[in-house]
Order: structure tokens, then C-alpha cells, then sequence
């Protein structure tokens, strides 16, 4: 008699297309990595900014005018949104991820955020300040 | 690559908000009086600027296509694509990365 080999496959559950939302851990999760995707438009933007400026003082001109039209001011408020998200969530991420030892003890992590977010301030305020100057 | 992703991510965190909330926002709404164009030319033309907001976008558009491709996997279940779906991320961070030379390179 032949003998048929059995060879056991684990269980595969199938995955619902929707299963992020079936918890609001699981939305946020989402959300917060789909925030690249405003990331990479901020990079975009950023680089018609620097065509247009490029290119002479009316096109500067005309692309402010540009980005306070109704949809890309839409657009774009929802991507200095999505933008905060990620650099709330990464400075808290990072910081939860990253050790560091003074004298046997690990800086609470608390401290470490304050480190990035503090960093994130005086960029912030370093920038403002060469563009919009004294 | 994840040093890429991950440099990526700190340099979007730091520098994004302040810009497009300035340039986005501000100047467009005039909420603040957007700055002369000499001026912004003359920032855009130094050679550190140039060298840095590269850097911004590279790194930030590489974080997207790191993220996005593992976020395309988890979300819309396409493992089975994965070679196509890393290659449309990569591959269009690359081609703006290219755009941004050149962008910058030619400021006047």
C-alpha cells in the first residue's frame, strides 16, 4: 500500500483588510505611520518652494499665493498636523528606546524626551529666526 | 538602512514643523509678513543651506519609502508584492533625492 506523507502546516489566520480598526491602539498606530506620507510631502513642497525661489521673486511671490489656495492650505493643514504627530511620537519613541547609564542607574526617560523636544525648540527657534530675522 | 530611516525620522522631527508651518501656513496667510525674497535667495544660496536641506530631504523622503513600504505590508496585507512595493518606495525617494540635487544645486 502507498503511504501518503502528512506534513503539518501551522494555521494561517486570514487577516481582515480592516483590522486597524477594530482597536484604537491599532488606529493610532496606523496614523502615526502613515504621517511619512505628509513627511514625504513636506519634502516635496519644500522643493517647489526652492524651484520657485529658483526661478525669480515673482514665481516666490506667486507660490505664497499658491499655498493659500483652498485645497493646498487643506492639504497642508492637515500635514503640519500629521507632521506634529510624528515629531511627538518619535521623540517619545526614541526616547523610550535609547539606555543610557549614569552611575549604574538609566536616565528616566522622561529626561530624554525633554532632551529632544528642548533640541526641537531651539531649531525651531533657529530657523524662524535666519528666516525671519531679527 | 535602518540608520537611514532613522536619521531620517530625527532630522523630519526637528526641522519640518518650524518649516512648513512657516512657509505652509504663516507667509501664505500672512499671519507672519513672509520675508523678502533677496533675503530668502540669500539664505537658499549658501552653500551649508544647500548641503542641509538636501540632507532634510533625502533623509525624510527615504524615511517615507522605508516606512510606507513596511506600512503597505502591514496594512494592506500585499507581502506577496514585496519586491514591487520596495522598489516603487525606494526608487521614487531616490528619483526626488535627484530632484533636490539638481533644485539645489541650481539656486542662482
Amino acid at each position: 500500500m502507498t503511504q501518503d506523507t502528512y506534513e503539518p502546516r501551522p494555521y494561517r489566520r486570514r487577516i481582515s483588510l480592516f483590522w486597524w480598526t477594530e482597536r484604537r491602539t491599532y488606529l493610532v498606530f496606523i496614523l502615526r505611520e502613515l504621517s511619512s506620507v505628509f513627511i514625504a510631502w513636506s519634502a516635496v513642497f519644500l522643493l517647489l518652494l526652492v524651484r520657485a525661489v529658483s526661478q525669480g521673486s515673482d514665481e516666490y511671490a506667486a507660490f505664497l499665493d499658491w499655498a493659500a489656495s483652498p485645497w493646498v492650505l487643506v492639504l497642508n493643514v492637515i500635514a503640519v498636523a500629521f507632521v506634529l504627530l510624528h515629531a511627538v511620537t518619535w521623540f517619545d519613541l526614541t526616547a523610550r528606546a535609547t539606555v543610557v547609564r549614569r552611575g549604574g542607574r538609566r536616565v528616566p526617560t522622561w529626561m530624554i524626551a525633554a532632551g529632544g523636544y528642548v533640541s526641537w525648540a531651539l531649531v525651531s527657534v533657529v530657523v524662524a529666526w535666519i528666516l525671519v530675522g531679527a | 538602512m535602518w540608520l537611514l530611516f532613522s536619521a531620517g525620522g530625527v532630522l523630519a522631527a526637528l526641522f519640518l514643523p518650524v518649516l512648513l508651518f512657516l512657509f505652509a501656513l504663516a507667509f501664505p496667510l500672512g499671519w507672519i509678513s513672509p520675508p523678502e525674497y533677496g533675503h530668502v535667495l540669500d539664505v537658499l544660496g549658501h552653500p551649508l543651506v544647500r548641503v542641509g536641506l538636501w540632507l532634510l530631504v533625502f533623509l525624510a523622503l527615504f524615511h517615507w519609502a522605508h516606512r510606507f513600504r513596511y506600512t503597505l505590508y502591514d496594512g494592506l496585507q500585499i507581502k506577496h508584492r514585496a519586491g514591487l512595493v520596495a522598489g516603487l518606495c525606494y526608487g521614487s525617494a531616490a528619483v526626488g533625492s535627484a530632484i533636490a540635487v539638481y533644485l539645489l544645486w541650481n539656486v542662482p
